[in-house]
């Protein structure tokens, strides 16, 4: 977008009066006003990710902003129309990359929605969580940013360790760390193993210790206070209007959580709280960020203590890979493991929707199925490129600091927006 | 809390003309409506005092080449949060001028879901404040969704399918 040529005013020349009267009506000023136009980005440190923004500046003050979004697009749902069902996972990695977990259970879930299958308690729970740490490493991600943006990276520095032990317990769990494709239709490829608990268990009791220096340093901070409070607020109205999900609607006083709404995975075997917030700032979404984590910590606890005997996956032969002895000795394990690995095996026709609550927001997944051995259309519901189309109207009248901060504290993930 | 009865009723009784199709998948309504009618009912669903739904949850198109007359669909997911009710509107559009009216003045979330859709399958909507392409590049001048447009290079002979049954 090319900058609005506006007319340098010379307050000397002898004419100023007169330009301000155009037809015989005196001009507020305003249209007379010179603007800076600034980018913000595409590849701006402080962004996180490659956002572009053309901010409107009127001194120090943003006036308006045009996100420039697609950066990143890799046409996921083109990609997705031409895949059997179990190659689209790692298509599902590479959304929220923060929280990759979440996702693919997320499309599992929608797969196995599809198909009728009912999974055990067992892979329920271990879901659960895999789920929640995810949550809070996502969450962790987020937060510890806020405060770097805020001036504060010792805290960053700190909390990021425990991202990495949650990563090792992915690693145990499925032997990748980011980009995870974890677990298969119909549950686990393995069951979790005792080193995987042991460190669940190093997280569950240590994290709480990290997580509490943590506020201490920044929640009841002068300057981090002055900072948040009051920025890149919205309201509970606006934010249902502009399709807000996660932590960023909660923040603004709306308790809309999928676990609860719409439990999946045996969520409704969990006692836990959903934290809302107020005035929808900055402030108010890291709080709730911060209070999910306690929660999450909770779940995790009460699953690992009540985790269930069982399976680890669901008896699903048409979808779930059989154990390499039988597919070596029997006619039948190689025939199905032939047919899952090259994706010839038709699904019934219909479509479903089916969304789980990810880090940032409902993640949603619509299938349209045509009985055929890849999805007819894949749409997914991306929460961030649905809410940060609110950005502009947020940071209208605040510095280029807070929008700085406002980003950061929507937890945008170029991932996602683009897919 | 009213459910999935209630609100089929309530519609066939406001709306006699226009509502082609209601079926019914995996729990979820799917009204499919003409597209003269999709603003109102959107907008008397929305401001009904027991239904009120006040949530946009996605907006997508789907490619049925081989439906003569009717080959692009918008879907509009809905969600009452007050009853936790989810449903679909499905509208069909020729391939031929694909337009229907947007959505943006009852959801602000319309706006690049409809800026997508646009992109993805060339569907003009009708009064969208900036119908641009958002996420690939701007002067693409094809739809990359619809079905006529392979995705695998088509002088590939490595995987002939005929040997797989397809």
């Amino acid at each position: 977008m090319p900058p609005e040529q506006t007319k340098m005013i010379n307050i000397s020349d002898d004419n100023f009066e007169k330009k301000h009267i155009i037809n015989g009506v005196v001009q507020s000023g305003d249209e007379l006003k010179q603007y800076n136009y600034l980018n913000l980005g595409p590849t701006h440190p402080a962004t996180h990710g490659i956002f572009q923004n053309i901010l409107k500046m009127d001194g120090e003050i943003i006036v308006d902003a045009q996100p420039t979004i697609g950066y990143i697009h890799r046409a996921f749902e083109k990609l997705a129309e031409n895949r059997p069902f179990f190659q689209i996972t790692t298509i599902t990695d590479r959304l929220n990359y923060c929280s990759a977990p979440i996702n693919n259970i997320g499309w599992h879930l929608t797969m196995e929605k599809l198909l009728g299958i009912e999974t055990p308690k067992r892979v329920d729970y271990l879901r659960v969580i895999v789920m929640e740490l995810a949550r809070i490493a996502d969450h962790i991600i987020c937060n510890s940013v806020v405060a770097v943006d805020t001036g504060a990276l010792t805290g960053f520095l700190y909390v990021f360790q425990w991202r990495e032990k949650i990563y090792d317990v992915y690693e145990e769990i499925c032997g990748a760390r980011l980009t995870t494709n974890m677990g298969r239709i119909g549950g686990f490829e393995r069951d979790f193993s005792k080193s995987a608990f042991d460190k669940i268990d190093v997280i569950v009791k240590e994290l709480p210790k990290a997580l509490q220096e943590f506020e201490k340093l920044v929640i009841r901070n002068r300057i981090f206070m002055d900072r948040t409070i009051n920025v890149g607020g919205i309201s509970g109205e606006r934010a249902l209007e502009y399709g807000f999900t996660g932590p960023n609607l909660r923040a603004a006083g709306v308790d809309y959580d999928v676990r609860v709404m719409n439990p999946y995975c045996s969520y409704q075997d969990f006692d836990f709280t959903i934290p809302v917030g107020s005035n929808g700032d900055t402030y108010d979404r890291f709080c709730v960020r911060q209070e999910e984590m306690w929660q999450s910590l909770s779940i995790i606890k009460q699953a690992v203590k009540n985790l269930p005997e069982g399976k680890h996956h669901a008896d699903v032969p048409e979808f779930y890979l059989p154990p390499k002895d039988d597919v070596y000795n029997s006619m039948e394990g190689l025939i199905w493991h032939f047919k899952i690995v090259m994706g010839e095996i038709n699904v019934p026709k219909g479509q479903v929707y089916h969304s789980v609550e990810g880090g940032n927001g409902e993640l949603g997944f619509y299938l349209v199925s045509d009985g055929g051995r890849q999805p007819y259309r894949l749409h997914m519901r991306r929460p961030c490129f649905i809410y940060y189309q609110a950005y502009p109207e947020m940071i209208k009248g605040a510095m280029l600091s807070d929008a700085i901060l406002t980003m950061s504290s929507m937890n945008v993930i170029a991932g996602e927006l683009d897919a | 809390m009213i459910d999935n009865e209630f609100l089929k009723e309530a519609v066939t009784a406001r709306f006699d003309k226009g509502i082609l199709g209601i079926e019914e998948s995996y729990g979820t309504l799917d009204f499919i409506v003409d597209k003269s009618l999709v603003i109102e009912l959107i907008t008397w669903l929305k401001n009904h005092e027991t239904i009120k739904v006040n949530f946009l949850t996605s907006l997508c198109g789907v490619h049925f080449p081989d439906q003569l007359g009717r080959e692009l669909s918008v879907v509009y997911h809905l969600h009452s949060l007050v009853n936790n009710l989810r449903f679909r509107i499905h509208v069909f559009l020729p391939k031929e001028n694909p337009e229907i009216p947007t959505l943006c003045h009852l959801y602000a979330a319309a706006n690049w879901m409809e800026r997508e859709t646009f992109e993805f399958y060339g569907i003009i909507f009708w009064g969208h404040p900036d119908l641009r392409i958002i996420l690939n590049v701007e002067d693409m001048d094809y739809h990359p969704l619809l079905k006529q447009y392979p995705l695998v290079d088509a002088t590939r002979t490595d995987k002939d399918d005929k040997y797989f049954g397809r």
